[in-house]
């Protein structure tokens, strides 16, 4: 096995006893990354100096034996909307072809503190909007699974990365599933945060009030790593909540008998796709036999859940983009009068998902429709909420399929916009809640490609979705299979 | 016969609070630095940055809230108000839309005719935008110039945006509203107020009515008003205009117009500028402000007391004039100054005279403050006791004051080098009278024939005699006494 095939936990264990260094491990790493890029194309910026400064820092602090993390020294990768300082950071838009962060992220600080190694910063939909990260304006990262497929998104390249070995962990970004759609569209383990548990502080907001930025890991034990390095309050985010931050990756080892999960019948509709029914079926019958007791519940107030979402995603969009207009930073296309800078450079700089989105969230917000959409969104999001706050009186988990389908393939749903949004149809209502939900791999399609069950958990308890994940994943194969990297 | 208008007017101040640094971010907030040296990616608009709200200003907010007696919200949040211009770095500004922090309050005015309660609708929290500066092309318009440069010091720096309601009927009580407010403002301690640093802002809704109508007549909205002075005139303009048009059988258009230093009018603005559809909605990078009731009557009792219950103090417990007291109190500073010295004279109504007549005059001409007075309180009340004892004139006393602004010498000690000290002492009186009576018997023959005016030119006689130092009240009685027998 190679060396970048491990998990996390396993190369942090050889770090510790020094079996490798960081600088070997970063560049095995570096050039395994850059050797299947050219398939995988996860990366918009790939930084290997920048990288290897990392691990010879990380080497000292090894070999020193001071300030050692599970981090130290481990190669991961950023979501390139996470503002990182002095690396470009583009939110897959030509808008910030050029765009250099003067500050680190709030989770990015966090891992940069802990020692860990960033290798780049990955591919995505321009600025999160998309759900097959075919929207970014640089690149189309390939299903490492099948690279004829999409990688899921927006946090397509993160994802991808994971899967294809280019890094041990990744950071990613969900606001309506971005990180647990292409979690199980890659076969890896997703996990998006309750809302308010980890700093949005220098995340390029796409909607505000849904954006989460949570990790991606190989198995549920790394991810469980990642959550403890990010998560917890930060000063500079308001929404951050000050609750004290468990050692997830001890919390996910906790047995699962008794726990109480929810089967929610409106996620699994009539015509739901088979294999991916079957598989979460599967899942549920196996946590059933580790001693977990399953429950039916209700959420009727779902099937709102996604025109709800792409009311309220659009309409914080529409003004957390107005900021792009040429004058301070990013792209500037001039014109006559301001007016018409202002037209110029937001036609060139964003491509047509994002003013689709721009223009939709302008109209829901105008004088006179305000209430028949912002408003009305704001009330069925009120129901949703109400739905999970009654089902968590009877269960401890809920449940469900992440994606309606396994990885599609490249212009499949480009030419159909409703057709993409519903890929979102599982995923949205937990960013609408604000709820937690995970994404653990859970059986491969006849044609090979991953399939992942979502664990929806109540607000703050990342740790019973960690260790039901982690009791499944036990007794489980699927995430140790690895893509081919080929085409089908 | 011709219909007698009835102006409405309605102000939006904006105030500008003075804490250390901005309502979301740790950037100072000083004013006259070089530009872009108070920035920070916050108040750029960098993408990924987040507010964070200054507790101080809330805490200014809600002082002005109690201070114009506002209802003071339990919850509020703040709202994004969506628009574009280039001094706006988010092209959002973060505002309270539906749930303001302080409504339903009032202020009062003092007008000739007595005092006028002006409603408050609204004082909600909002953060000021950029400055531009317009280079090239006309009048300072972003439109036609060459280019614009931007200055984003002041981007962020707290407001507290103060609506009344419709309730002013005149330019002169638009003015008192102002002067009014400022003062407040000034007395809480929350803002510097200083119109030529932008720190106070005014915008006037202004329109007219046949008098006796309820229905408001179409607004206009005045802007660019950089002095009380120019609010006033603007505001008396913009009435003049209204009613001119409708005289003609005109209709007043709804729009935003500027008023013109230059040319002493106001002016149109471009209807484009002002085509706005807001799209407010919830800022949700932030949380609501929830204020316990404890916080909220913390705040009420850290206040100072407010210029219209000084202004009722001052006018019982000191004898003064609503005027006098009105004049006492516009700023806490000189209330203070008048409070200090009144403890040191039996004459409060005597010192508030010299305050507000010579003493003002000669800061005035002077471009003197309080603190760069020469003299203090207790010399001041020291001159007010010595004109009260009759040691000295009226006419005397006003040199003796000049010496003492001047140079800061003590009324009693100019009086003793000038050898002023007015002659009281009767018996010296009387044979001064008597000497006079003796040299002029013609005169005293006019008076006890009936002419009683010349007793002026013996009193004048008497105190020729005297060089000035005798008593007039008292000459004046001894003279009577003498002629009258």
């Amino acid at each position: 096995m190679e060396l970048y095939q491990k998990t996390l936990h396993e190369i942090s264990t050889d770090l510790k006893t020094k079996k490798v260094s960081s600088v070997e491990l970063t560049k095995t790493v570096m050039d395994h990354l850059e050797k299947v890029e050219p398939q995988v194309q996860a990366f918009i910026t790939i930084t290997r100096e920048a990288a290897l400064k990392q691990a010879a820092e990380a080497d000292k602090r090894l070999s020193a034996g001071q300030d050692v993390t599970p981090l130290t020294g481990v190669p991961v990768a950023i979501k390139d909307l996470l503002c990182t300082k002095g690396v470009r950071t583009t939110c897959a838009s030509k808008m910030l072809e050029t765009f250099l962060p003067p500050y680190n992220a709030t989770v990015v600080e966090k891992l940069y503190s802990m020692g860990a190694v960033s290798v780049g910063k990955t591919n995505m939909d321009e600025y999160a909007m998309g759900s097959s990260t075919e929207t970014s304006y640089y690149k189309k990262t390939k299903n490492p699974w099948n690279l004829a497929c999409v990688p899921g998104g927006s946090s397509g390249g993160s994802a991808a990365s994971v899967s294809a070995d280019q890094a041990f962990a990744s950071l990613g970004s969900d606001t309506g599933g971005s990180i647990r759609q292409p979690a199980a569209l890659c076969g890896i383990v997703g996990l998006k945060p309750t809302y308010g548990r980890v700093s949005r502080y220098g995340l390029i907001a796409f909607a505000s009030s849904l954006d989460q930025i949570g990790p991606f890991g190989k198995d549920v034990e790394d991810c469980a790593i990642m959550m403890s390095a990010i998560a917890g309050h930060d000063p500079k985010d308001s929404t951050s909540a000050d609750l004290p931050v468990p050692d997830y990756a001890v919390e996910a080892k906790k047995p699962v008998k008794g726990l109480k999960i929810g089967i929610p019948k409106e996620f699994f509709p009539d015509g739901l796709n088979k294999e991916v029914a079957d598989a979460v079926k599967q899942a549920i019958e196996e946590l059933k036999k580790q001693g977990a007791e399953i429950h039916e519940v209700s959420l009727p107030a779902s099937p709102f859940a996604l025109a709800a979402y792409y009311v309220l995603a659009p309409s914080e969009a529409s003004s957390n983009l107005a900021r792009y207009d040429g004058v301070r930073y990013g792209l500037r296309v001039p014109g006559e009068n301001i007016m018409e800078m202002y037209s110029k450079t937001r036609a060139a700089g964003f491509g047509s998902e994002v003013k689709r989105r721009i223009m939709l969230g302008t109209y829901a917000l105008s004088s006179g429709y305000y209430d028949a959409y912002y408003l009305k969104a704001l009330k069925v999001r009120r129901l949703i909420k109400q739905d999970y706050d009654k089902a968590f009186e009877k269960v401890d988990v809920i449940a469900t399929p992440t994606a309606p389908n396994p990885a599609f393939r490249f212009g499949e749903k480009t030419g159909d916009p409703l057709s993409m949004y519903l890929e979102d149809v599982f995923t949205v209502s937990i960013n609408i809640t604000g709820l937690p939900g995970l994404s653990v791999p859970c059986g491969l399609s006849k044609t090979g490609l991953p399939i992942g069950l979502q664990l929806i958990g109540k607000a703050f308890d990342e740790s019973t979705l960690l260790r039901t994940a982690y009791a499944y994943e036990q007794a489980t194969e699927w995430h140790k299979q690895k893509p081919s990297l080929r085409e089908a | 016969m011709a219909i007698e208008y009835e102006p409405v007017i309605g102000l939006e101040v904006h105030c500008e609070l003075k804490t250390a640094t901005k309502l979301f971010c740790g950037c100072r907030t000083t004013f006259g630095n070089e530009a872009n040296t108070q920035v920070c990616p916050l108040c750029l608009g960098l993408p990924g940055t987040l507010p964070v709200m200054n507790a101080k200003a809330v805490e200014f907010a809600v002082k002005i809230g109690h201070a114009l007696n506002c209802i003071i919200s339990k919850y509020s949040k703040m709202d994004r108000k969506n628009y574009y211009y280039p001094d706006l770095p988010k092209a959002y500004q973060i505002s309270q839309y539906d749930k303001p922090l302080n409504y339903d309050g009032h202020l009062e005015i003092t007008l000739k005719e007595g005092t006028k309660r002006i409603g408050i609708t609204r004082a909600h929290l909002e953060e000021d935008a950029g400055k531009l500066v317009h280079a090239g092309g006309k009048a300072g318009r972003l439109d036609s110039s060459d280019y614009s440069l931007a200055d984003y010091n002041r981007g962020g720096i707290p407001l507290v945006e103060i609506v009344s309601e419709p309730d002013l009927r005149s330019a002169e009580e638009a003015y008192a509203y102002l002067t009014e407010l400022k003062s407040i403002l000034l007395y809480i301690d929350v803002s510097d107020c200083n119109m030529e640093e932008g720190s106070l802002r005014c915008d006037a809704n202004v329109s007219v009515r046949p008098k006796g109508q309820s229905q408001f007549g179409t607004k206009a909205e005045i802007k660019n008003m950089n002095s009380f002075r120019f609010a006033k005139q603007a505001i008396e303009y913009e009435i003049k205009r209204q009613i001119a048009l409708l005289e003609k059988g005109e209709r007043v258009i709804q729009e935003s117009r500027l008023w013109d230093v230059t040319e002493n009018k106001t002016k149109p603005m471009r209807s484009k500028e002002e085509a706005h559809d807001y799209r407010y909605f919830p800022e949700p990078d932030l949380v609501p402000i929830v204020l316990s009731a404890d916080y909220v009557q913390k705040i009420k009792n850290s206040l100072p007391e407010l210029p219209a219950a000084k202004r009722a103090r001052f006018a019982s417990k000191y004898g003064l004039t609503p005027y006098d007291a009105g004049v006492l109190t516009d700023e806490q500073e000189l209330a203070h100054w008048f409070e200090e010295g009144a403890k040191h004279t039996k004459s409060p109504k005597g010192l508030a005279n010299w305050m507000m007549g010579d003493m003002a005059a000669k800061m005035k001409e002077q471009k003197k403050e309080l603190k760069d007075l020469k003299f203090d309180q207790k010399k001041l009340c020291e001159l007010v006791d010595l004109v009260e004892a009759g040691t000295i004139n009226s006419k005397q006393a006003k040199e003796v004051f000049a010496e003492m602004f001047d140079a800061g010498i003590s009324p009693a000690e100019v009086v003793k080098s000038r050898g002023m000290a007015q002659v009281s002492d009767p018996k010296a009186i009387e044979s001064a009278v008597d000497k006079v009576l003796a040299e002029n018997p013609s005169v005293v023959a006019d008076y006890k024939g009936g002419k009683q005016g010349v007793i002026g030119f013996l009193v004048g006689k008497v105190m020729q005699a005297s060089q000035g130092k005798a008593n007039p009240k008292l000459v004046n009685e001894v003279l009577k006494k003498k002629l009258d027998v």
